[in-house]
């Protein structure tokens, strides 16, 4: 299967990329790069991610216990840096396939308000790393 | 009337695709990704709160013991490992080939371990 045959699903072009419109289907395929590429970021993070939950509740959940835990090793900020960065790719292109698939919401105006959630995410999700790591 | 015809086949077709494991899959999938987005602002400004305000956060943490509270966030972590689960069988799907006889047992082992994982956290600690 060709790149553009697949940007055309799950990432919410399969109605709006008439034949031929070259911008649109090089979009689509950068959509679906980035998607599938801060997917696998996320299948690592979140594993573990998941790990660290399990041992967290099992070792005392409280604000100390979390602020200590990040400053253990600098790896776990930078982790977490990299989990923010991928999340805020994945999820909005995610919303943008739903809202477009199964609520018929798209174009310039919604791209903007899913622009505007990547960065409530990417500026949320660095801030909470910033504040249990500083 | 050969329009009417199409409808009908279509949506006999449609609904025959709903049945099938995989659209299920594809459902679970996009239900726990439209969660996850919800949660994720409000997952960074508690966790925000740590060092500013521990007190604050501490009794946020307290009330997540409470029952009702407690299965809530054991649907949120499910969520995740599903949503995990079905994201890893569709990048072998899309990247590494797609064999009709392995999905239904790909689609079993990524509900089986989600599942697994939940119930750890649930009567974990």
């Amino acid at each position: 299967m060709s790149g553009a045959r697949f940007a055309a699903s799950g990432t919410g072009d399969s109605a709006v990329t008439p034949p031929g419109a070259q911008t649109g289907v090089r979009a689509a395929a950068w959509r679906f790069v980035l998607q599938r590429a801060s997917a696998a970021v996320l299948a690592v993070c979140v594993v573990v991610h998941l790990a660290s939950i399990v041992y967290a509740v099992r070792s005392g959940l409280s604000a100390e216990a979390i602020v200590a835990r990040m400053h253990a090793n600098p790896a776990w900020p930078a982790f977490y840096a990299i989990f923010v960065v991928a999340v805020a790719i994945h999820a909005p292109l995610g919303l943008r396939a739903i809202a477009d698939e199964w609520l018929g919401l798209r174009g310039f105006v919604f791209d903007a308000v899913l622009a505007l959630f990547a960065l409530v995410l990417l500026g949320g999700g660095l801030y909470a790393v910033g504040a249990l790591a500083g | 009337m050969r329009n009417h015809e199409a409808f009908m086949r279509m949506r006999q077709n449609d609904f025959r695709a709903r049945g099938h494991a995989a659209w299920w899959a594809f459902l679970v999938h996009r239900i726990s990704g439209f969660v996850l987005a919800l949660f994720l602002p409000v997952h960074f400004f508690v966790l925000s709160q740590a060092l500013s305000r521990p007190a604050q956060l501490n009794d946020f943490l307290a009330w997540t013991r409470a029952p009702g509270v407690k299965l809530a966030e054991t649907l949120l972590v499910l969520a995740l490992a599903m949503h995990l689960a079905g994201g890893v069988r569709l990048l072998l799907v899309e990247f590494v080939g797609w064999r009709a006889e392995w999905q239904k047992t790909a689609l079993a082992l990524a509900g089986a371990a989600a599942l697994a994982y939940a119930l750890l956290f649930a009567l974990n600690g």
